[in-house]
């Protein structure tokens, strides 16, 4: 009897036991990604910055066809600097990539003829050898496939990993690969995609030319530019990003690198939640979010008021000096309870390329003897226009208008127009103090611009010929005497 | 009185083609050197051999496929060359428009680019020898760790299709050597034996000290940057491929 008791126990102990055990397995079924069914095939959608494709919302896994062309080819860093630029999908950061949580990618690199090297692509949402890097070199004028399943959910990036790996990178080779959580993640009304990068130039930041990668430079980690999107000014006046009052914003932020760490922050707003490096983890009400090299966060706020929201990296002279800046304008109706303020737009434009010093009190001037070449009206104006864009832009504005009560105009100047010569030494020397211009009194100051003698001669020139000015022609010489003076 | 005439045709065909082969090759004198990828206990030595001091060019390629039809395009078999073997060649013997006759022949495979040479009495360089000859600039012969010589070689990587200027348009180097930079890559008969394996950071961990390890450690030295690009393009290709920037040139043992 007893015996068949302990025999029943038994039964019924291993019944629990087997039924707890087929219990936890069922949830790992569940969460095993690697089981997730494959259904039919597609072709994945490949959007440029700042554009996203479409989300992923609920459907089912698929093989998803990926097609992406690398190519090397000359673009623009900032007004007059020319870089030469690697690229997946011909852009920089490199197009955008969305998958959903089990799909099968099937990826096919293609290195166009015409490019110089071999390539590779090493995407962190990929659970393989080197991402993926190992079966995707690719010589020019050929093409690989390989497939992978997306085990993981998050925002991933991706970038080139041929030898030597640092110049790839630093060259624009990188990008964002998407895989949502199964059902999507929750919708929004606006997404965007944003990646900082830092770039080495062998010339100073804002030297003219086509700019070749200095790796000295990029060894020592001395940023020339910090820049989203690849270039100053890719998401700034026409390219900005935009919402309405009232949406809620989506921002899939990566980092390139190669070696500097993000701290990405949006003047004026405060993170609602954000995936910190991408993952499931979420943080709310967050300031500024920290991205890794080789990392990501989504961020994603509610926008209230209208007005230009600047995307800044919060090391902040990467922001205003190197580049790192970006604009998110937002229309619709102002709403006083919340915020009431005097809007000023635009203070938080970039300052320019140009080395900053202050004003000089005294300084000892060389006599400095050379052959000036002077060049055509049309090509200083031309000229002049760059450096005013990368040097006086920030302050004075696209029309020469100023910032009431901060900075002068220089549109119709009766100060400007009045003495030539001074206006030169301005420009050179700086000024601190009082001024009258136009009937009204301004006194901040101007910092002394690190700009060529022939520089000065044509930005002067470009904004003697602008905006209702006196049309004076300002040549090398005129500044070399105000220079020795 | 015919066997002589016949043997004096010879001979004048035959010092016609040394001749000719005189002038446009000239011999390096051997020696050591460490590679990139090597260490001072990994001293190469080089032989004295002769150089081609152009890349092979067009003209002399159309030449040869007239000779060899087993070569031209349409004939060449496929497990020899890819489908971009002279694909912009307007047919099996005639360049396009805008190919010029001396620029260097590109699009080629190894096995063409070896049978090539064969059939001149010639052979690839090694990786070694090419490097070794390419290690000089105008007046070294070994100008490796001279800031020009390196940025030189970056700054093609920036400039665009370079493939289509004509041989002769970069410098002579010490050895009297043309083009060996700034016009195409070239081929070597042992192109893969220093192995990338298409994951550049994985080869660390090889015992080999592959250039990835060296470069962690000498990472301030700027002459593997440039070098590395030859190795990683070395390192993507197979004897099959072809591609628009890839040539050759041929050597000869003494």
């Amino acid at each position: 009897m007893k015996f068949l008791k302990l025999v029943c126990l038994l039964f019924i102990v291993s019944l629990l036991v087997t039924s707890c055990k087929n219990e936890s397995k069922q949830e790992i079924a569940i969460v095993d990604t690697a089981n997730i069914y494959v259904k039919g095939t597609m072709d994945a959608e490949l959007t440029s910055p700042p554009f996203v494709p479409a989300p992923v919302g609920n459907r089912s896994a698929k093989k998803l066809l990926v097609n992406m062309e690398i190519i090397e080819k000359e673009g623009t860093m900032t007004d007059g600097v020319q870089y030469l630029y690697w690229t997946f999908g011909g852009s920089v950061p490199g197009s955008f990539i969305r998958t959903r949580v089990g799909d099968l990618v099937e990826f096919t690199l293609s290195n166009h003829p015409d490019n110089k090297l071999p390539h590779n692509i090493d995407l962190h949402a990929v659970t393989g050898p080197g991402g993926g890097a190992e079966s995707s070199f690719v010589a020019p004028g050929h093409e690989k496939t390989f497939s992978f399943k997306t085990l993981n959910p998050g925002l991933y990036v991706y970038h080139c990993a041929t030898a030597p790996v640092g110049m790839h990178i630093a060259n624009g080779m990188y990008g964002l690969i998407l895989v949502e959580p199964e059902g999507g993640l929750p919708p929004v009304d606006k997404e965007y995609y944003i990646m900082q990068g830092d770039f080495y130039t062998k010339g100073a930041t804002g030297e003219r030319g086509l700019q070749p990668f200095d790796m000295t430079k990029a060894i020592k980690e001395d940023a020339d530019y910090v820049v989203f999107n690849g270039a100053v000014n890719a998401l700034t006046g026409d390219n900005a990003i935009t919402a309405n009052v009232g949406e809620t914003v989506r921002l899939f932020v990566g980092n390139g690198g190669p070696n500097l760490t993000s701290s990405f922050h949006v003047i004026g707003e405060i993170f609602d939640n954000v995936h910190v490096e991408g993952g499931d983890l979420i943080n709310k009400n967050v300031q500024t979010t920290s991205i890794p090299a080789g990392g990501a966060a989504i961020v994603d706020f509610k926008v209230e008021v209208p007005g230009t929201f600047i995307l800044v990296d919060h090391a902040i002279f990467r922001a205003f000096n190197k580049g790192a800046l970006g604009m998110l304008k937002v229309t619709g109706e102002e709403k006083k309870s919340l915020y009431s303020g005097v809007k000023q737009e635009g203070i938080y434009h970039p300052e320019g390329g140009t080395i900053q010093t202050m004003p000089e009190t005294k300084e000892t001037k060389e006599k400095v003897v050379a052959v000036v070449k002077e060049k055509s009206l049309l090509k200083k104006l031309k000229d002049g226009k760059q450096v005013y864009m990368n040097t006086c832009f920030a302050c004075h504005q696209a029309e020469g208008q100023g910032i009431p009560n901060a900075f002068p105009p220089l549109a119709k100047s009766d100060y400007l127009n009045a003495d030539v010569n001074r206006a030169i030494g301005i420009v050179l020397n700086g000024k601190t103090g009082e001024i009258t211009v136009n009937g009204k009194k301004y006194n901040s100051v101007m910092t002394r611009q690190t700009l060529t003698e022939e520089e000065v001669a044509d930005v002067m020139t470009y904004v003697y010929n602008s905006w209702g000015n006196n049309k004076t022609n300002v040549s090398i010489k005129m500044v070399q005497e105000v220079k020795n003076k | 009185m015919k066997i002589i005439l016949r043997l004096a045709i010879f001979l004048i065909f035959l010092n016609s083609i040394n001749l000719n082969c005189q002038s446009k090759i000239v011999k390096i004198k051997g020696g050591e050197y460490i590679p990139l990828y090597g260490r001072d206990s990994l001293m190469v030595t080089i032989d004295d051999f002769w150089i081609d001091v152009y890349p092979v060019t067009n003209k002399e390629y159309v030449d040869y496929v007239k000779k060899k039809p087993n070569w031209q395009r349409s004939k060449a078999i496929k497990l020899f060359v890819d489908e971009s073997y002279l694909r912009d060649w307007q047919n099996d013997t005639l360049l396009n428009a805008n190919q010029k006759l001396n620029s260097p022949i590109t699009n080629i495979s190894w096995f063409a680019a070896k049978s090539y040479c064969e059939n001149q009495g010639k052979r690839l360089p090694t990786v070694d020898e090419w490097e070794y000859v390419a290690m000089a600039n105008k007046t070294m012969p070994d100008a490796r760790s001279l800031k020009n010589y390196n940025q030189f070689i970056l700054s093609w990587y920036e400039k665009p299709k370079t493939f289509n200027q004509t041989i002769g348009s970069t410098f002579k180097n010490y050895w009297q050597v043309y083009d060996l930079h700034g016009l195409v890559w070239e081929w070597t008969s042992d192109f893969n034996s220093v192995l990338i394996t298409g994951e550049s950071r994985k080869d660390v961990d090889k015992d080999s000290n592959l250039f990835c390890g060296s470069a962690a450690i000498n990472a301030t030295d700027l002459m593997n940057y440039a070098a590395f690009m030859r190795y990683a393009i070395r390192g993507s290709l197979k004897a099959k491929y072809t591609m628009k920037n890839l040539g050759f040139r041929c050597v000869k043992d003494n």
